[in-house]
C-alpha cells in the first residue's frame, strides 16, 4: 500500500497543517526527548488484572505529537499494515483536536484502542520513522493511537468513531469469525454500504483479543467499545454460531449472503509429542488463557475453574508465553518461568513484553528444551526434564538454530506447565468445504493481493491464511479482502 | 433461542430437556453434542444431543446432576432459558450396514447412545441394547429405545430390575450366544474400559463416545486431548467417537479427575 493514498480529513497542504509546520523549527522538534509511559508499580500490578500500561496525558501526548516533523513523504506509513494516516492523525492531536485525530484513525482502522496496545510498532510504523536517521528513538505512534482512541472512548463522543458510511446497498456479507481480521473487513465492509453479518462460534466477540490477551495488556472493555463502535454501523453479530456446523456454505447461499470472509484463526495449540504431555497440569497456553480471559476462572462469582501453580513454567518465547507467564504470576505463582530453547535474542515476544515479565518477576531459562514430564502418583506433573541447548548456524529464517548439548540434562520442580510453542490453523471450516484449496500445513490458500481464495465468493484473512501471526496483520487483510471484494461485487453489478 | 421447552425427571439426579433450538435441530446427526452455558458466569459444558425434531426445532438433552454446572441445567424450569447452547459439535457417528450390532449404555450414556440405536436401526442392523445403571431408578430411556432394539437387556448392579450384575455380563451373554459383528459403548469411562477389553478378547471391533473435560469444543484449548493408538487427539474434533481398543482410558480416568 502506497503512502499516497491520504485521506481527506487530514490532508498534508490543510493551511493548519503548514501553519503548525512553521510554528515550531525542525531544531526545536527533534530535540524533545521521546516520552515515557507511564506503568503501574511491578510490585503492585502482580496482585491484580490492571492495565499495566496507563496511557499518556494530555500535556505528554501533545509534546510526544510535536516532535513528529509532518514528512512529506511519511514512511512510517508504509510500516503500517492498514496504512493509517499516521502524520494526519498525529498533526491533530498536535493542535489539541483529539476527537479529529481518533476520526483520522478510524477511516482506515476498525480497532485503534487494540492496536495502539498490542501492534509490535518497534517492527511496523516506529520502524519507518524518520528519526532513526538521526539516531534518536522515533516518534511513539502506537502510544499517540492509543491517546486518540482512549481520548474518544473515555469523553464518550461517539461522532469521532462512527466513520461516515455509504447508502446501504441491500447486499448481504457474511464474515466467519470476530477476531481482528473478521472486525476489520466488518468495519470496511459496513462503510461501503453492505450488509454485514459477522458469525462468532464462542459465546463473545473479539476472538484472540476477548479470549487470548489478558485484561492487563488489553482491557475488554476496550475491545466492547470498538466491537459496540461497528454495531453502531450496523454489523450484525451473531455468537454460538459455527459456520460449517451449525450453518453450511449452502445455508449461507440459502440465506442470501453473496460474499464471505473466512478469518476463523489459527486457534488450534500445538503441543510437542514429548512424554508425560497429558498429565494433568499440562495445558496449552489457549486453554489457561481461555480460562482465565474468556471465562473467569479464578474470578469470585464464577464456575470455570482452573488449575493453579506454585512452580508455573511455561513453554516458549512468544508473546502467548509472555501472557500465560504474566497471568501465572497473577494467579499467585512464586515462582513463574519461560523455558525457551534459544536464546533471549532470537524470542519472538515483543520487547516490552519481555521487559514486563521480568520487572514482574519472572525467570527467564533460555537455551533449555523439555524433553519429558513427570508426574506423581496421582497423575499431576511434578517436574520437568531440561535438555540445555546451544546455538547453532542461522537456520532458512536466519534465525540460529538450537543445538542439544549432549548429557547436559536437568530435572526441575514444577507444578503446572503451559505449552505455549504455537498454533496451527483451525480445520473446522477447510473441513466443512471441501472445494477448498489448503496448504499442507491446513492453511487456505488465497491469491495474494485480492485474498480471494480457490472458491469464488469466499475470501481469506489473518491466522486461517498465515497461520499464527499478528493482531494488526490480520487486520490488514480484511482491510485489503474487503477492498477486493468490494471490487468484484461491484464490477458484477 | 435456548428456551426450555419441556422438563422431565428419569430419575431425582437425571433430567431430560426439550430445548428451542432451531438451527441446530436442522444439521445435527447422531453423535453429535452441544456445548451449553447455563447461566451467565456460567462454566461451557458439553452435552450430547439424544435427540431432535427439526420440523419443531427442538433438541433434546438429558443431564445427570453431577456438579456445579449440571445442577445449574437441571434446576431450570420450561420457559426458562439456556444461555449460550452451541452446535453440533464433533464428527458424526459413522453408521453402516454391519450385520448384528451391540449397544451397551450405561447410567445417563444411554442418551447419547439413542440416536446412535436409531440410526443403526435405520441402516437396516440387528440391535441388540444393553441398558445397564446401579439400581433400578437409574435406568432410563427404556421405553425409547425399545422399538429400536431387536432386543433390550437390562443389567442392575443391585438386581432391582432385569438381570444382575455389570454391563459387560449381558453383553458376553450375548457374544457367547450368537455372531455379534459390532458393539457400541457409551458410559461412565471405566465402564467402556472394560466392555473394550472384553470385545478385544473377542475381537469385535467396539465404537466408544468419549465424555472429556471441555472448554470450547471447536479444538481450539486441547483440554479433551486423549491417547489414541499413541497419538494425542482431541475429543472435540477429532472425536467424540473412537475405536476403544485403541483409547488409553487409565489416562483418561486420570484427566477426568483433573479438577476434583
Amino acid at each position: 500500500m502506497s503512502a499516497t493514498n491520504i485521506s481527506t480529513s487530514a490532508p498534508r497542504d490543510a493551511q493548519w497543517r503548514e501553519e503548525l509546520r512553521k510554528a515550531t523549527p525542525v531544531k526545536e522538534r527533534t530535540a524533545i526527548p521521546r516520552v515515557k509511559m507511564p506503568e503501574l508499580d511491578p510490585g503492585y500490578r502482580v496482585t491484580c488484572n490492571e492495565e499495566v500500561n496507563q496511557g499518556l496525558s494530555e500535556e505528554d501526548a501533545v509534546l510526544e505529537a510535536k516532535r513528529c516533523m509532518d514528512c512529506p513523504d511519511p514512511q512510517c506509513m508504509t510500516g503500517c499494515p492498514v496504512s493509517i494516516n499516521i502524520p494526519g492523525f498525529i498533526k491533530n492531536i498536535e493542535r489539541k483536536e483529539f476527537s479529529k485525530a481518533a476520526s483520522v484513525l478510524k477511516e482506515t482502522s476498525a480497532l485503534p484502542a487494540v492496536c495502539g496496545r498490542v501492534c509490535p510498532q518497534e517492527k511496523q510504523c516506529e520502524s519507518k520513522c524518520i528519526y532513526h536517521k538521526m539516531k534518536k528513538e522515533p516518534v511513539a505512534i502506537g502510544y499517540l493511537e492509543r491517546f486518540a482512541a482512549d481520548y474518544s472512548r473515555i469523553s464518550g463522543g461517539t461522532d469521532g468513531d462512527t466513520p461516515s458510511a455509504a447508502p446501504k446497498n441491500g447486499v448481504k456479507i457474511a464474515v466467519v469469525g470476530s477476531g481482528p481480521a473478521g472486525l476489520s473487513f466488518a468495519g470496511d465492509m459496513a462503510k461501503r454500504g453492505y450488509e454485514v453479518t459477522v458469525f462468532e462460534a464462542l459465546h463473545e466477540i473479539g476472538g484472540v483479543l476477548k479470549y487470548g490477551i489478558p485484561e492487563f495488556r488489553l482491557p475488554n472493555e476496550v475491545v466492547d467499545v470498538e466491537i459496540e463502535a461497528l454495531a453502531r454501523m450496523g454489523v450484525r453479530f451473531v455468537k454460538d454460531c459455527i459456520i460449517g456446523k451449525t450453518f453450511s456454505y449452502d445455508d449461507l447461499h440459502e440465506m442470501g449472503f453473496k460474499g464471505i470472509f473466512v478469518a476463523s484463526g489459527a486457534g488450534l495449540p500445538r503441543f510437542m509429542g514429548i512424554p508425560g504431555e497429558n498429565f494433568n497440569g499440562v495445558m496449552s497456553s489457549n486453554e489457561y488463557l481461555t480460562r482465565i480471559n474468556l471465562m473467569g476462572a479464578g474470578r469470585e462469582g464464577y464456575d470455570t475453574p482452573v488449575l493453579k501453580g506454585s512452580r508455573v513454567a511455561v513453554i516458549g518465547g512468544g508473546n502467548t508465553a509472555m501472557d500465560s507467564v504474566r497471568t501465572a504470576r497473577r494467579m499467585g505463582a512464586e515462582k513463574a518461568m519461560i523455558v525457551y530453547r534459544r536464546s533471549e535474542a532470537e524470542m519472538p515476544a515483543r520487547v516490552e513484553e519481555v521487559k514486563h515479565a521480568k520487572e514482574e518477576g519472572v525467570e527467564f531459562m533460555t537455551l533449555h528444551n523439555p524433553i519429558e514430564y513427570l508426574a506423581d502418583d496421582k497423575g499431576r506433573v511434578c517436574a520437568m526434564r531440561l535438555q540445555r541447548m546451544e546455538l547453532g548456524e542461522p537456520d532458512a529464517s536466519g534465525r540460529r538454530s538450537p543445538v542439544e548439548i549432549e548429557g547436559a540434562i536437568e530435572e526441575i520442580p514444577v507444578d503446572l506447565v503451559i505449552v505455549s510453542v504455537g498454533v496451527s490453523p483451525n480445520p473446522l471450516i477447510p473441513n466443512a468445504i471441501k472445494e477448498l484449496e489448503v496448504t499442507k500445513r491446513g492453511t487456505i490458500v488465497v491469491d495474494e493481493t485480492t485474498l480471494r481464495s480457490t472458491v469464488d465468493d469466499i475470501y481469506a484473512g489473518g491466522d486461517i491464511v498465515r497461520g499464527g501471526a499478528t493482531v494488526i496483520l490480520a487486520m490488514g487483510d480484511g482491510r485489503h479482502a474487503a477492498a477486493a471484494m468490494h471490487e468484484s461485487l461491484s464490477s458484477k453489478s | 433461542m435456548n428456551k426450555i421447552l419441556e422438563k422431565e425427571h428419569f430419575s431425582e439426579k437425571v433430567v431430560k430437556l426439550i430445548v428451542e433450538a432451531p438451527a441446530i435441530a436442522m444439521s445435527r446427526k447422531p453423535g453429535h453434542f452441544v456445548i451449553v452455558r447455563a447461566c451467565e458466569h456460567g462454566e461451557r459444558i458439553p452435552l450430547t444431543i439424544a435427540d431432535a425434531d427439526p420440523d419443531r426445532g427442538t433438541i433434546m438433552l438429558v443431564v445427570q446432576d453431577v456438579g456445579v454446572s449440571s445442577h445449574k441445567i437441571c434446576a431450570l424450569e420450561p420457559g426458562e432459558y439456556l444461555t449460550d447452547v452451541v452446535g453440533p459439535l464433533g464428527q458424526a457417528t459413522h453408521i453402516e450396514n454391519v450385520g448384528t450390532v451391540v449397544c451397551c449404555g450405561g447410567g445417563v450414556g444411554v442418551a447419547p447412545m439413542l440416536p446412535i440405536i436409531k440410526a443403526m436401526k435405520q441402516a437396516g442392523n440387528r440391535v441388540i441394547t444393553v441398558l445397564a445403571a446401579r439400581t433400578k431408578d437409574l435406568i432410563i430411556l427404556e421405553d425409547q429405545v425399545a422399538p429400536w432394539s431387536d432386543e433390550v437387556i437390562i443389567m442392575t448392579d443391585d438386581g432391582s430390575y432385569g438381570n444382575k450384575g455389570l454391563v459387560t455380563a449381558g453383553l458376553e451373554e450375548v457374544i457367547k450366544r450368537e455372531k455379534v459383528d459390532q458393539v457400541v459403548t457409551i458410559g461412565p469411562a471405566i465402564m467402556m474400559k472394560f466392555v473394550a477389553r472384553l470385545t478385544q478378547e473377542y475381537g469385535i471391533p467396539t465404537m466408544c463416545s468419549l465424555n472429556t473435560i471441555m472448554v470450547d469444543g471447536t479444538g481450539m484449548c486441547g483440554a479433551c486431548r486423549i491417547t489414541v493408538d499413541g497419538k494425542t487427539r482431541f475429543v472435540c474434533i477429532d472425536g467424540p467417537e473412537f475405536d476403544a481398543h485403541k483409547v488409553d482410558f487409565d489416562e483418561m480416568l486420570t484427566r477426568l479427575r483433573t479438577y476434583n
